[in-house]
C-alpha cells in the first residue's frame, strides 16, 4: 500500500467567477437549445414554424387599416397602398362595431350603468382577492349583487331592496337559530329568509314602488349581448358556483344516505349532460314546467344552469382535494369537540381549497369560455352572435378573422389574468402554510 | 426497546387516588364489520389515576381508547365518561369531546395555522373564549411545554418533538380532566422522545387524569398507577407497574414483555 503523504491547507483560495462556458448567453444556448442531436432538430423546426407563422401574418398585420367604413372600402385601400395581390387586416370593423362586442344592444345613453358596473367589480372583488385590502369593504361585496342587478336591468329599486331585507332577517333568524348550534342556525337562517320572501316579499315591494318610485328606466335581458353578456353570466356564475360546488363536494361524502344519493345524482346527471343540452332546456323545457305567463328571465336561467355546471365540476375538484387530506385532520377536530361544521369551515375546507386551486380556476376558465355556448339558445355571445349580426350588415359581409381575434383577446385577458391570480395565490398560501 | 432513565421519578406514596370516578367502561364490544375488535372490556379509571396501556400492535388499544371520546362507537356495552353515557346524542359527543384531550400518534397539527392558532381555535369556537383570554392560556401552555417561542410558526417548521409537545399544548387549552395518549413517541426519532414524556411526566405530577397507551415502559414504571395488557380485543392483564414488570401472571404477557424489554 501506499503511504499517505501528510496534507495541511495554509491559504485559503478565492472565489473566481466560473468560465465563460459555464455562464453567458453562448452557454444558456448550449444548455437549453443544442444540447443533443434531437434538441438541435427540435430548435431548428421550431425556428421554422415561427419563421412561417410570422412571415405568412406579418405583411396581413402591418396592412392593417383602421379608418374604413365598409369591408370593400378596406380592400380599396389595401389595394391601393400595397398593390392588388396584397392581403391586410379590417380592424376598422372593431372600430366601427367595438360597442356591440363590449355591450351588445344596450341602449347607448344607459351605457354607463354596466361601464359603473364593471368597475364597481374590481372594487367588490378586490377584498376577496387580495388579503391587505381592509376587511370593511367586504360590506360592499356583499351588496354588490343587488346593486349591479339594479343598474343592469333597471326598474325600481325596491325588488332589491326586498331581496336584501330577506337576507337580513334570514341573517337575524341565523344569529337566533345559533344557540341551537349550527344545524339550527342554518335551517332558522333558511326558513326565515324563505318565508319572508315567499308571503310579505311582494305586496310589500307592490306597495313601495307605488309610494315612492324610485329607479332606472329598465332594459330587458334580450338587449344585452357581446361581452356584457359573458361577464354578466360568467361573474354570477363563479360566485355562485364554488359555495355550491362545495355543498356538494360535502354532501357527496356525507354519511346521510339521502344527502349522498341526491349530491352524486346531480353530479353525475350534470356531468353526463352537454352544456348545450342544458341550455336548450333552459330556453324551452321551462317554460313547459313553469305556470304559463311566468316571466323567467332568459339571463337567470342561462345564469342558472351554467351556475349547475360550474358547480358539478368544482364538486368533483373540491371532492378529490378532501379524500387527499390525512385522516387525522378529521380526528384531531372532533377530538377537539369542534361540531361538523365549524370542522369543515376551519380546518378541513380551507386546506382542501388550497389544493383545489389549480382545478377550480380550470373550471372557472372553461366556464367562462363556453358562456359562449348561448348563442343557442338565441342570445348575443361575443363569438358567435354578436359577429354573425356584424356580418348580416351589408358593409361587413365576408369579415372573418378580426373579429375572432378582437374576441379571442379579450377572452385571453380575462382567463390570462384568472390564472395569473390563481398561481399569485398558490404561492402566497405556499409561503403562509409552510 | 430502551427504557430512557427519567430525572424525576413521582413520589406515589403519598399522592391519594381520589375516589371520583372519571371514566367507566362497562361489558363494551366492539366490532368492525364480522370482525370482533373489542370483547367485554370492563375498565374504571379513578380521577387522577395514570393507566398506561400496553399490548402487541392490532390488539385494539387505540381502538379503546377512541371509544372513549366516540372517535370510534361501540355497538354493545356501557361508557361513561365524567358522568355522562356516551350514545349516539350528538350533544353528550360534543360535552365528552371538550371534556377529554387527545394526543395522536401522528401529531394532527393543522398545518395551516401558526402553532398560537392551532392552541387558540378550539377554546374560541367551541368554549367561545374571548381571542385575547384564549391567547393568553395557549401561551401559558406553550410555556409550560417549553416552545413559547415558536408560537408564530407553522407546524411543518418545528421538529417533530416539538410538533407532539405542540399537540399537548392545544389538547390542555381546552381544560380538559381527561387526556388520552395513543402512542405519542412512537413516531418520533430516538432523541426527541425524552421531551416528549418529560412534558407527560409534568402532567402526571399535577394529577391529570391520564390514559397513555405507549410502549415506553420506563415511562409506565416512572408514572403509571395501573399497567394494562391488552391482547385479542380483550384486557388480559392489569396491575401495577412494580409487579406487572417484576411478576406478570400470563403467558401472553411473559410473551410480550420479553420482546418488548429485550431481555
Ligand atoms: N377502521 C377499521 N376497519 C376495520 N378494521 C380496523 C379498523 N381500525 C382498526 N381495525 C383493526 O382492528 C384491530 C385493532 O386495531 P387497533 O385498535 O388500531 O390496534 P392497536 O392500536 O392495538 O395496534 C386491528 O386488527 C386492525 O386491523
Ligand atoms: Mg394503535
Amino acid at each position: 500500500m501506499a503511504e499517505i503523504a501528510p496534507f495541511v491547507r495554509h491559504e485559503m483560495l478565492p472565489a473566481e467567477p466560473a468560465p465563460a462556458s459555464e455562464a453567458g448567453v453562448l452557454h444558456w444556448l448550449r444548455a437549453n437549445l443544442f444540447s443533443s442531436p434531437l434538441n438541435v432538430v427540435l430548435t431548428f423546426a421550431g425556428v421554422f414554424i415561427v419563421y412561417w407563422l410570422v412571415s405568412h401574418s406579418a405583411p396581413w398585420l402591418m396592412h392593417s387599416v383602421w379608418a374604413a367604413d365598409s369591408l370593400g372600402e378596406c380592400r380599396a385601400i389595401i389595394a391601393e397602398r400595397w398593390g392588388p395581390d396584397a392581403t391586410g387586416a379590417c380592424w376598422a370593423v372593431i372600430r366601427d362595431r367595438w360597442h356591440q362586442y363590449l355591450f351588445g344592444f344596450y341602449p347607448w345613453e344607459h351605457i354607463w350603468r354596466p361601464i359603473t358596473v364593471f368597475a364597481l367589480l374590481f372594487v367588490a372583488i378586490a377584498p376577496v382577492l387580495f388579503s391587505s385590502v381592509p376587511r370593511k369593504l367586504l360590506w360592499f361585496t356583499l351588496a354588490y349583487p343587488l346593486l349591479a342587478l339594479w343598474l343592469l336591468w333597471g326598474g325600481t329599486i325596491w325588488p332589491e331592496v326586498m331581496i336584501a331585507a330577506g337576507f337580513g332577517i334570514g341573517a337575524l333568524g341565523f344569529m337566533l337559530g345559533a344557540r341551537f348550534g349550527s344545524l339550527g342556525a342554518i335551517s332558522l337562517g333558511t326558513l326565515a329568509a324563505a318565508l319572508f320572501w315567499v308571503v310579505p316579499a311582494a305586496p310589500l315591494e307592490h306597495a313601495l314602488a307605488a309610494m315612492l318610485p324610485i329607479g332606472l328606466p329598465e332594459v330587458s335581458s334580450d338587449q344585452f349581448g357581446g361581452f356584457l353578456l359573458a361577464v354578466t353570466v360568467g361573474v354570477g356564475a363563479i360566485a355562485l358556483s364554488l359555495p355550491m360546488g362545495v355543498l356538494l363536494a360535502l354532501g357527496r361524502r356525507s354519511d346521510m344516505f339521502l344527502i349522498r344519493a341526491l349530491c352524486i345524482g346531480f353530479i353525475e346527471f350534470i356531468r353526463g349532460v352537454p352544456l348545450i343540452t342544458l341550455l336548450f332546456v333552459a330556453s324551452l323545457l321551462l317554460n313547459y314546467f313553469l305556470p304559463p305567463g311566468t316571466n323567467f328571465d332568459i339571463i337567470l336561467r342561462v345564469e342558472i344552469l351554467v351556475t349547475f355546471f360550474a358547480a358539478a365540476y368544482i364538486a368533483e375538484v373540491v371532492r378529490g382535494a378532501l379524500s387527499a387530506l390525512p385522516r387525522g385532520q378529521y380526528e384531531a377536530a372532533d377530538a377537539l369537540g369542534l361540531d361538523y361544521w365549524k370542522a369543515q369551515r376551519l380546518i378541513i375546507l380551507p386546506q382542501a381549497l388550497k389544493i383545489s386551486i389549480p382545478g377550480i380556476v380550470s373550471t372557472f376558465i372553461g366556464m367562462f369560455k363556453d358562456t359562449t355556448l348561448v348563442v343557442f339558445v338565441g342570445l348575443f355571445d361575443p363569438l358567435k352572435g354578436i359577429s354573425d349580426f356584424v356580418r348580416a350588415d351589408f358593409a361587413w359581409k365576408g369579415i372573418y378573422w378580426e373579429p375572432y381575434i378582437f374576441v379571442g383577446c379579450i377572452f385571453f385577458l380575462f382567463n390570462f389574468s384568472m390564472s395569473r391570480y390563481a398561481m399569485y395565490l398558490e404561492q402566497k398560501l405556499k409561503r403562509d402554510h409552510r | 426497546m430502551s427504557q430512557p432513565q427519567f430525572d424525576r421519578a413521582i413520589d406515589r406514596s403519598h399522592m391519594q387516588v381520589a375516589d371520583e370516578i372519571a371514566i367507566q367502561i362497562s361489558n363494551m364490544n366492539k366490532w368492525y364489520g364480522q370482525f370482533h375488535v373489542l370483547r367485554d372490556i370492563n375498565l374504571t379509571v379513578n380521577r387522577g389515576e395514570r393507566i398506561v396501556i400496553a399490548g402487541p400492535s392490532g390488539s385494539g388499544k387505540s381502538t379503546m381508547i377512541r371509544c372513549i371520546n366516540r372517535l370510534e362507537e361501540h355497538q354493545a356495552g356501557q361508557i361513561i365518561v365524567d358522568g355522562v353515557e356516551l350514545t349516539s346524542d350528538l350533544k353528550n359527543i360534543d360535552k365528552v369531546r371538550s371534556e377529554v384531550g387527545m394526543v395522536f400518534q401522528h401529531f394532527n397539527l393543522f398545518p395551516h395555522l401558526t402553532i398560537l392558532e392551532n392552541c387558540t381555535l378550539a377554546p374560541i369556537w367551541v368554549r367561545k373564549v374571548p381571542r385575547k383570554e384564549a391567547e393568553e392560556t395557549a401561551m401559558h401552555f406553550l410555556e409550560k411545554v417549553k416552545i413559547p417561542e415558536q408560537a408564530l410558526k407553522y407546524p411543518g417548521q418545528l421538529s417533530g418533538g416539538q410538533q407532539q409537545r405542540v399537540a399537548i399544548a392545544r389538547s390542555l387549552c381546552m381544560k380538559p380532566r381527561i387526556m388520552l395518549f395513543d402512542e405519542p413517541t412512537s413516531a418520533l426519532d430516538p432523541e426527541m422522545i425524552k421531551e416528549v414524556l418529560d412534558t407527560m411526566i409534568e402532567l402526571a405530577e399535577e394529577g391529570m387524569t391520564m390514559l397513555c397507551v405507549t410502549h415506553e415502559m420506563g415511562f409506565a414504571q416512572a408514572v403509571a398507577n395501573r399497567v394494562i395488557f391488552m391482547d385479542q380485543g380483550q384486557i388480559v392483564e392489569q396491575n401495577n407497574p412494580h409487579d406487572f414488570f417484576n411478576n406478570p401472571q400470563s403467558e401472553r404477557t411473559k410473551l410480550f414483555l420479553s420482546q418488548i424489554l429485550g431481555h
